[in-house]
């Protein structure tokens, strides 16, 4: 076991053998979720903040039941109906919560580095849930996870990630962690919506669909973020999901062992027609099962690291 | 401040511990009464390893095999925070129900009986077994919880800076069982995994138990 941070703050920061260490353990941690008493004493008397800025469902509800699987106390906390809305700072706020003791900061903020910042001036362990359009670690990592649990390995395989990579910090999350393992991954999407300066994270870019899935083991589809787009990025939505949406005629020209991903929540009919969100190749629930375990496995590492 | 171990006396052979093994297997089914509901279920590393061979063993003398299961009790451990780092999580699995059975627990070595401890919170959060008994290959005493065994492959005296090491065939390429002590006089036993289990750093290697 190599982990020894205080806090996940992103992919980037992680090395291939920490990376392999929280995948191990998550896979450990799926038993739990077959027993009939979801729970083990590990974190007891242990406090987990979520401190989300941003909405969430998925995120947020998977932090906490992974933290109770665990029986850590895990306290909510959201932006709408708390000081933030009377105009406390984030970090006056984060001050705050640290004063009642928590052990791990679980944040979500519309600010990229928000979390980072956090982390330098809590004593407390600090998870980065989402920060802008910067980093999501732990969606990268349950990525991965069903990657690894679904293809046997994760090195030499080819994924490629389409459509809004420019708002998207999953993205971003999972090129560092690929590239990490070994995978080769190619980013395709409306040249509005893919970033420049991709190609120094190592990624191939391509601007047609069928070229950038035709030899993908894994798939990935990213939401187009309506609420991060000022405007003009694409012309229509119906034209977005005409050209970028994946159909299940476009599956047909992919390999049959294809593996199609969407980190939630899906846009029905606009990035993945609903025939291919339900279908055979989708693991895109997988994904969400995956990602309580990630989590555990995330708090159980962090928990015991000396910050906490 | 790692300590070296060196052995100081060999307690089981390869024979001897086949032996203790064989006479566990008739104990079990003799006070079970046969194996309809019995389940095996070893503290993963060596537990499982044992647990297996003593279920062979059974079924060559009643002709049906018990089931055999694994378990961690990284997450039920006591001691978390007082570790520099998470030991590793490896997974349970006890793919059957042990509702209403007598399960078996085995270990290698029994010492301080926290593993134990936790290895019993850990079985009752898989279901109510209708008895749980105890099958340890060495028990070298030092208690600090009450706890029993009910089938002991050899009672070894041993002093508390000494560690015991068991090694098995099918990690360690051999079946013997080993005291060993700290190589420079009067070196205090690390706190911690040895204290914790009594086993030497390389059996702990493969070894949570």
């Amino acid at each position: 076991m190599t982990w020894k941070r205080k806090d996940l703050l992103s992919m980037q920061d992680l090395e291939a053998g920490e990376i392999r260490d929280v995948l191990d353990t998550a896979e450990s941690m799926k038993e739990i979720a077959t027993r009939e008493i979801k729970k083990v004493p590990t974190l007891r008397g242990k406090t987990v903040v979520n401190l989300f800025y941003e909405a969430s469902t998925r995120t947020r509800t998977s932090f906490e039941i992974a933290g109770k699987w665990l029986s850590a106390d895990v306290i909510n906390f959201s932006a709408s109906g708390s000081s933030a809305e009377k105009g406390e700072s984030l970090l006056d706020t984060a001050k705050n919560i640290e004063a009642m003791s928590p052990d791990v900061v679980v944040v979500r903020h519309k600010a990229a580095g928000a979390p980072a910042m956090l982390a330098r001036n809590l004593r407390c362990a600090v998870v980065n849930a989402g920060d802008g359009a910067h980093e999501h670690p732990t969606q990268a990592l349950l990525d991965l996870l069903t990657i690894r649990e679904k293809k046997g390995h994760l090195e030499g395989l080819n994924v490629t990630i389409v459509g809004d990579v420019a708002h998207s910090r999953v993205a971003r999350s999972d090129i560092h962690g690929m590239r990490k393992m070994g995978m080769t991954v190619t980013v395709a999407g409306p040249p509005t919506l893919i970033p420049a300066a991709c190609q120094e994270l190592g990624v191939k870019v391509s601007y047609r669909l069928e070229e950038a899935i035709a030899h993908a083991d894994v798939i990935m589809m990213l939401r187009l973020q309506h609420e991060r787009m000022t405007a003009g990025f694409i012309p229509s939505l119906r034209e977005y999901s005409r050209v970028w949406g994946l159909s299940l005629d476009r599956l047909k020209h992919c390999r049959s062992d294809v593996l199609i991903m969407h980190p939630g929540p899906v846009n029905r009919g606009v990035e993945l027609s609903p025939e291919v969100a339900d279908g055979p190749y989708s693991v895109i629930l997988d994904q969400v099962t995956n990602g309580v375990a990630v989590r555990m496995a995330v708090l159980y590492l962090l928990a015991g690291s000396k910050g906490a | 401040m790692s300590v070296t171990y060196r052995e100081k006396a060999q307690v089981l052979d390869e024979s001897a511990l086949d032996r203790a093994l064989t006479r566990i297997a008739h104990e079990i089914v003799e006070q079970a009464g046969g194996v309809d509901d019995v389940a095996l279920v070893g503290i993963k590393t060596r537990g499982v390893t044992l647990g297996q061979r003593i279920a062979a063993k059974i079924a060559a003398i009643e002709g049906k095999k018990p089931a055999v299961g694994a378990l961690d009790i990284t997450l039920y451990r006591d001691d978390l925070r007082l570790k520099a780092e998470q030991p590793v999580v490896r997974g349970t699995e006890v793919p059957f129900p042990i509702k209403g059975r007598t399960v078996v627990l085995v270990d290698d070595v029994l010492f301080t009986g926290r593993t134990i401890r936790a290895a019993l919170d850990a079985l009752m959060d898989l279901g109510r077994p209708r008895v749980i008994r105890l099958a340890v290959l060495v028990d070298r005493g030092h208690r600090e919880l009450p706890i029993r065994p009910d089938y002991i492959g050899k009672n070894l005296p041993t002093s508390r800076r000494e560690t015991v090491a068991v090694l098995l065939r099918e990690h360690d390429g051999m079946d013997r069982v080993v005291i060993q002590e700290p190589s420079e006089e009067g070196e205090p036993q690390p706190k911690g995994e040895a204290s914790q289990h009594g086993k030497s750093p390389r059996a702990e290697r493969g070894s949570e138990g």
